[in-house]
């Protein structure tokens, strides 16, 4: 039982993880023949890609996931640090990630119902002969995202924060360190594993989103999301679908690689 | 001063968490179909929701498929867990770093991928429906639940089995009476993390439920994209009422249990 309890699990993985990828990778390899249908080798959609249309979609997305993480740290870290400090820690934690529990959609679609051009925010602007476009932007995407992906950044650095050694932090201040100082030169460097998987945790739902551009963002900022879905609901070109789909996840690879230097880098302290 | 900054900064992030949710719940009991004027109490949002065959057959499907999936994912990821567990080293290794691919790869890429495979395997008569949803998400459930066993098992001295099979039991039955009570908190986790991944699901289901089958999710996608109709906010505060009971079931169930033990 022990020996191959695992093996069906090994066809599994091969059936729907690996052969899906490689179906992605041969997709984007390849364009439809207009004449026989058949699909032949091409490097035609990555060349595509760099139609500055496209080129354009990808910055905005990683502009706007970028921009979102760098709030979410902003807001989240003295969040992470107030509450790991707090008397009943474990129950303000549970009703801060309670709205998590909550649908996605109905999340974002809550959102659609405060600033709508009859929202809540308008209504009560009108009071004052205030009307203001607050949806269908980049800001409102940017909201989104914040909104959603806040509880991301928070619970890492929380968890790292409530088992950080607290006599380091005495230690310093012993030492004659100001508050700042000990900041700097303590705290932050050891929760630095937190931030990072906060980091990645709000940065890869946020540069791969399609909802949240779909819903806040109306027509107007597209994500690299959107063109995928696109691709593959509406225009039916897996290929170039896939193309896309196969950059997204080495710009993925890339940034993850990237912060785990960070994280080599700072392991065991300062410098 | 500092204290009472952290104060203001806790309210005033714990408001705009939960904002959006009161707005909601709030005026899913307006009489009218506005969702910033009050007009009135009324529960007409909620007779209109269960009136509403196609969000009814939505939440039939995603109950259905949460149960079905979390079950299978769940037995299916603790038997591979137990193999993994006494793997060799390096073949060990290389299937950890498969298993972790759904989990670190957007859920587009992982829908998308799962689509793509399904289409391929129509000439099978593979369509696109409840079925091919329901892999799909036991193909994202079973990592979970492989990640939240193999912890457990790792803890467990290996003599415990060595001991029952020397005193006779089978590898089924000391597997049953001996790992398996071992490893139960982390099997419960993986099947209640497997659940909550499965009902919220949007983005997978998306991609490969093909066009007669909704979950909840799918509905208000397409409901909110037509405009705000106001069933949706009866449904959020039904939904958020639910998820409210069963955390404080689980708080009390799980106090109760520490009670017990001190």
């Amino acid at each position: 039982m022990k020996k191959y309890s695992a093996f069906p699990y090994v066809i599994w993985t091969f059936l729907f993880i690996l052969l899906p990828l490689l179906l992605i990778g041969y997709y984007s390899l390849t364009v439809k023949n207009s004449q026989t249908g058949e699909l032949v080798f091409s490097l035609a959609n990555y060349v595509n890609l760099f139609n500055p249309l496209y080129l354009k979609v990808f910055l905005n997305s990683v502009y706007l996931a970028g921009i979102a993480t760098v709030i979410c740290l902003i807001l989240g870290y003295p969040m992470a640090m107030i509450i790991s400090k707090m008397k009943h820690s474990q129950t303000v934690l549970l009703l801060f990630i309670l709205p998590m529990w909550m649908n996605f959609l109905l999340r974002t679609y809550a959102w659609m119902a405060i600033l709508g051009k009859n929202g809540f925010i308008n209504q009560l602007l009108s009071l004052f002969h205030v009307q203001m476009e607050l949806l269908y932007n980049n800001n409102a995407v940017l909201l989104g995202m914040v909104y959603n992906f806040l509880p991301f950044m928070v619970l890492p650095i929380y968890t790292v924060l409530v088992k950080m050694d607290k006599s380091l932090i005495e230690a310093a201040y012993d030492l004659g360190c100001t508050p700042w100082r000990t900041f700097r030169k303590v705290i932050f460097p050891l929760s630095l594993p937190g931030v990072i998987s906060g980091v990645t945790m709000v940065f890869m739902p946020a540069v791969s989103t399609f909802v949240i551009s779909d819903l806040l963002g109306g027509g107007q900022s597209v994500l690299i999301g959107n063109l995928v879905q696109e691709q593959f609901m509406k225009v039916n070109n897996w290929s170039f679908g896939s193309a896309i789909s196969v950059i997204l996840m080495l710009l993925i690879l890339m940034f993850m690689t990237l912060l785990h230097r960070i994280d080599r880098k700072y392991e065991g302290g300062t410098k | 001063m500092k204290k009472h900054l952290a104060r203001l900064y806790t309210f005033l992030i714990f408001f705009f968490l939960y904002a959006p949710i009161l707005v909601l719940i709030i005026f899913s009991f307006n009489s009218s179909k506005s969702t910033a004027a009050w007009s009135g109490f009324s529960l007409r949002w909620y007779s209109e929701l269960f009136r509403d065959k196609s969000i009814m057959k939505a939440l039939y499907y995603t109950l259905l498929c949460a149960v079905l999936s979390s079950g299978i994912a769940t037995v299916f990821g603790t038997i591979t867990a137990y193999g993994i567990h006494h793997m060799r080293r390096r073949p060990q290794k290389i299937l950890l770093t498969i298993n972790n691919i759904p989990l670190l790869n957007p859920d587009i890429v992982t829908g998308i991928s799962l689509m793509a495979l399904f289409s391929a395997l129509a000439v099978l008569r593979f369509k696109l429906g409840f079925t091919t949803m329901l892999i799909a998400h036991i193909a994202f459930n079973v990592p979970y639940v492989i990640l939240s066993v193999l912890p457990k098992l790792s803890q467990m001295p290996d003599d415990t089995i060595n001991a029952a099979m020397d005193l006779g039991a089978t590898p089924f039955y000391a597997f049953r009476k001996v790992v398996l009570p071992e490893i139960k908190p982390g099997i419960i986790t993986g099947a209640i993390m497997a659940f909550t991944m499965s009902i919220d699901d949007f983005v997978i289901s998306y991609f490969t439920a093909g066009v007669g089958v909704t979950n909840l999710s799918i509905q208000i996608y397409t409901m909110a994209r037509r405009g705000i109709k106001p069933s949706i906010n009866a449904l959020s505060t039904l939904m958020f009422v639910a998820v409210l009971i069963l955390l404080l079931l689980v708080n009390k169930y799980s106090d109760e249990k520490e009670q017990l033990m001190s």
